[in-house]
């Protein structure tokens, strides 16, 4: 049988010998225990079989030794019947699994973002140089006011509804405490409170470390409720309704009891050992009017004094949902497109269900716009927003902010492996083992998002000087300032953004 | 074939000027005429136009509709739908002369209406909104017809042309007003349709504009959410729904419009007292949507009063003076210099800052 199983590693790691010192570091360094010394032979040997092509020990390698590279080996050529088509029947075929995948769908479907270009100012009007002129990236995240109420003298009543405040309009979005390291944690919290912007707890509970950075947190409510009470709810700015995730819509979460150690399983509120399951729908919401019962709830527990978001996945009918959402008294619809990241799915889900964000988001707010309640809710948009271009453009088809993650583990050192689900992270984040997680310092990781985000500050108001906007809210759904490239009549008028050239 | 206003957005250059007697006299229109043209070259023939306030007082308390028509069809239907909707209480062709460089004109027409009791009151509309309906309807539904002015005891004169050929044209020497703005239009790009002018008029609003947005689909895509619709594609005419969004149906102040549409820099807000700090915070987190940004200076004309604002940045000129009773404001300081050699005080007012005026008196 063990040829029938066999499968050709897909990445070679090739070492050039004539650098190799045999200093084992790699050895040391490889939690999935690819390298290794052979005494016989005097030399370092690797199990290509067990590499995730994650780069660890390319990275830490003193000599420059180490390199990998993509296989040549390959099955007869087929357009229909590819390598990793065939080798995924041979798995199924071995073990009759569910095959399992981590981050965010990686097929070549189109990326709209990378199809739409961005305005500039030339003679008719002038473009700003955010050197010289203020230009403002605040943003206030909740529902507008119906109408204007005025006091006996004519002032008028500050009759707003709780909202969030973010400098820069990008929020951390959510990744559970189980799922990424507590060291990953405290660096998103830290640098959250820095940026002045929010990080998000996902659905594994608030580790009482990070109670004090609750002004920069949203706490989140998923299907397993895991970790929520009322103190829970109060620590944070904000509270987010989880129905779904852009990676895995219409399917729950899973993590493995070996993850949940004694840490997790206080924060959690679980049995240690126990595998923390999240069921596909919240089992107190079947239809839109028990979500308007849990919003209500939550702000009950919370006095009314915290904005509620509903966070969904991107799915074909999004528009007609999030005018659901818009008249549920959420004050906030959180959006993951199908590229959202992910600790683990179905790879048949995450690569073959929902839609993109960009066509998400721009059916969404034209709906809502149509409907004449777009003032009823923000929109915050992610899955996947890779660079500050992808914000700009996403707040000039309509969103209030954007989400970002994956970018965020990228700059704490993901190399998008997307072997989330084996517990193995060599860079410390998506992993419970102490050797590893102490490999993620968060005094450099924070320091790391804090430098992308104002990195992308900065880029964010160059751009928008450029177009001769000096506050983000005139960018919000100015879809003018978009054209299409090489985009189909219908693309274009989801998108609601002329051609280049028109 | 060149598309028109509301099939594409064209941006314009321009010059304004206004010209506000506090005191309530009726100044003929003359003296705007000088101003605007002596800002010919900030105009370029593609578009002039004049609003006057005060103009109509022996109709002061009817609409005064002012409707361009392509052909004698499109009138009929119009005045068929004005049949049904109003009591016309008078009707007749706008006095023109023939000038030789305005050319093509439509067929121009003047009423003076006042609502149908019982339509009004079957619409359950107030009176106000029930004629800015049927403005729209008409604008958007009658092929032909186009109503470019529709206050009472005000009227809008616009044409394709240079500002002074279009004052001529309309013989504004004729008229005499408390209040008169004026624009001369650069546009980078149009065929010369006379509704594409400026000024913009919506009830006793009217809005001449200089600039070029940079806020322009945000802020249409937002106020279309109320009822409005942008036919035309151009700044002024979002501007104008803006203010009568904010003014009118909010019941803002104009003040409080000014800091919705040119709101003060956050790093400003913060430094205010509390009381200041809280209003300026909430209009901008309550209307974030209606910030206009980008250059522009604008002349808002309404009933007993006119409000000058630059943008934020000041991003172009405007020029204010005052003489006795008069106000005067410009695009050039010239365009005031030649009608008021010797103003009290001259000053360009700061950006995002309004000056606004009003009768001290009812109109003299």
């Amino acid at each position: 049988m063990a040829a029938l199983d066999f499968l050709y590693p897909d990445y070679e790691v090739v070492r050039n010998f004539d650098k190799c010192i045999n200093c084992r570091l790699c050895e040391k360094q490889c939690a999935n225990e690819v390298h290794s010394f052979n005494s016989d032979l005097k030399k370092m040997i690797a199990d290509d079989s067990k590499c995730v092509n994650c780069h660890r020990c390319v990275a830490v390698c003193p000599t420059r030794a180490l390199k990998i590279v993509k296989t040549d080996h390959t099955f007869k050529e087929n357009t229909n019947w590819t390598g990793k088509t065939i080798e995924e029947i041979y798995r199924q075929s071995s073990n009759a699994g569910v095959l399992l995948s981590s981050m965010g769908n990686p097929k070549p479907f189109p990326v709209y973002w990378d199809k739409i270009l961005i305005n500039a100012s030339q003679v008719t009007n002038p473009p700003i140089d955010p050197l010289r002129e203020p230009m403002e990236t605040k943003v206030m995240l909740g529902k507008k006011p119906d109408t204007i109420e005025r006091d006996e003298e004519g002032n008028i009543i500050d009759n707003l509804a709780p909202h969030m405040e973010l400098d820069v309009p990008i929020l951390f979005s959510a990744m559970s405490y189980g799922s990424i390291s507590y060291n990953a944690h405290e660096s998103l919290a830290r640098a959250a409170e820095e940026l002045g912007i929010l990080y998000n707890t996902g659905e594994g509970g608030l580790h009482e470390d990070f109670y004090k950075y609750g002004k920069n947190t949203i706490v989140q409510v998923a299907s397993g409720r895991f970790g929520v009470h009322k103190d829970y709810l109060e620590s944070g700015a904000a509270i987010e309704i989880k129905m779904g995730q852009g990676a895995k819509p219409g399917i729950g979460g899973h993590l493995p009891g070996t993850k949940v150690l004694e840490d997790i399983s206080k924060t959690r509120m679980i049995p240690l050992g126990s595998d923390a399951i999240s069921p596909a729908p919240h089992h107190d919401i079947y239809s839109i009017e028990d979500l308007r019962q849990l919003v209500y709830s939550l702000k009950e527990a919370t006095d009314y004094k915290k904005p509620v978001i509903v966070k969904i996945a991107a799915v074909h009918n999004i528009a007609a949902i999030a005018s659901g959402i818009a008249r549920s008294g959420a004050d906030i619809i959180a959006i993951d497109g199908f590229r959202g990241g992910t600790g683990a799915a179905p790879t048949r889900i995450r690569d073959n269900v929902g839609i993109p964000i960009e066509l998400a988001l721009a059916s969404v707010d034209q709906r809502l716009r149509e409907e004449g309640i777009r003032e009823n809710v923000s929109l915050i948009v992610g899955g996947s927003i890779r660079s500050s271009a992808d914000v700009v453009k996403a707040i000039a088809l309509g969103a209030d902010a954007c989400y970002i993650a994956t970018a965020a583990l990228l700059a704490l050192g993901c190399h998008l492996c997307q072997s989330c689900q084996l517990g193995k992270c060599n860079w410390g984040i998506a992993t419970q083992r102490e050797d590893l997680v102490k490999r993620l310092n968060p005094d450099e990781g924070y320091k790391r998002l804090v430098n992308l985000v104002k990195s992308w500050e900065h880029e964010i108001k160059e751009i928008m000087g450029g177009m001769g906007i000096n506050s983000i809210e005139a960018l919000k759904g100015n879809r003018l300032m978009l054209r299409g490239i090489g985009l189909t009549e219908k693309e274009l008028s989801i998108l609601g953004i002329l051609h280049a050239g028109e | 074939m060149l598309l028109k206003e509301g099939q594409i957005r064209i941006p314009s250059g321009c010059a304004i000027s206004g010209i506000f007697a506090k005191d309530g006299k009726r100044i003929s229109g003359e003296a705007i005429i000088k101003s605007i043209s002596t800002m010919h070259d900030r105009s370029n023939g593609l578009g002039g136009g004049f609003a006057g306030y005060g103009i109509y007082p022996e109709y002061k308390d009817s609409y005064a509709f002012h409707i361009f028509y392509d052909d004698i069809e499109a009138r009929e239907k119009c005045e068929r739908f004005l049949d049904r909707h109003f009591d016309v209480v008078n009707l007749s062709k706008i006095p023109t002369r023939k000038n030789p460089r305005i050319i093509n004109e439509p067929l121009i027409w003047r009423y003076f209406l006042n609502p149908l009791p019982t339509k009004l009151a079957d619409s359950q509309l107030d009176e106000k909104e029930y004629v800015a309906k049927c403005c729209i309807r008409i604008n958007t539904q009658i092929d032909g017809a186009y109503v470019f002015s529709s206050g009472k005891n005000m009227g809008v004169f616009k044409a394709v042309g240079f500002p002074e050929d279009v004052g001529d044209f309309y013989r504004l020497e004729e008229y005499s007003g408390y209040c008169w703005t004026a624009h001369g239009r650069y546009p980078t790009n149009t065929p010369g349709w006379w509704g594409g002018a400026h000024p913009f008029a919506m009830l006793d609003y009217s809005i001449v504009h200089n600039g070029e947005i940079s806020s322009y689909d945000a802020n249409r895509r937002y106020i279309e959410m109320f009822g409005y619709k942008c036919s035309l594609l151009t700044d002024t005419e979002v501007i104008t729904y803006i203010i009568d969004f904010l003014n009118r149906k909010k019941k803002l102040t104009l003040e409080e419009v000014a800091a919705v549409i040119a709101a003060p820099f956050w790093s400003t807000i913060e430094h205010m007292e509390e009381k200041e700090r809280i209003k300026y915070t909430y209009l901008r987190r309550a209307f974030s949507s209606l910030l206009v940004t980008g250059p522009f200076s604008i002349l808002l004309g309404f009933d007993g009063g006119m409000m000058a604002l630059n943008d934020r940045l000041k991003l172009r000129s405007m020029v204010a003076a005052e003489k006795d009773n008069m106000f005067y404001i410009a695009s050039e300081e010239c365009a005031i210099r030649i009608i008021e050699p010797n103003p009290d005080k001259i000053w360009s007012p700061k950006g995002g800052e309004p000056i606004i005026v009003t009768l001290e008196g009812g109109v003299k």
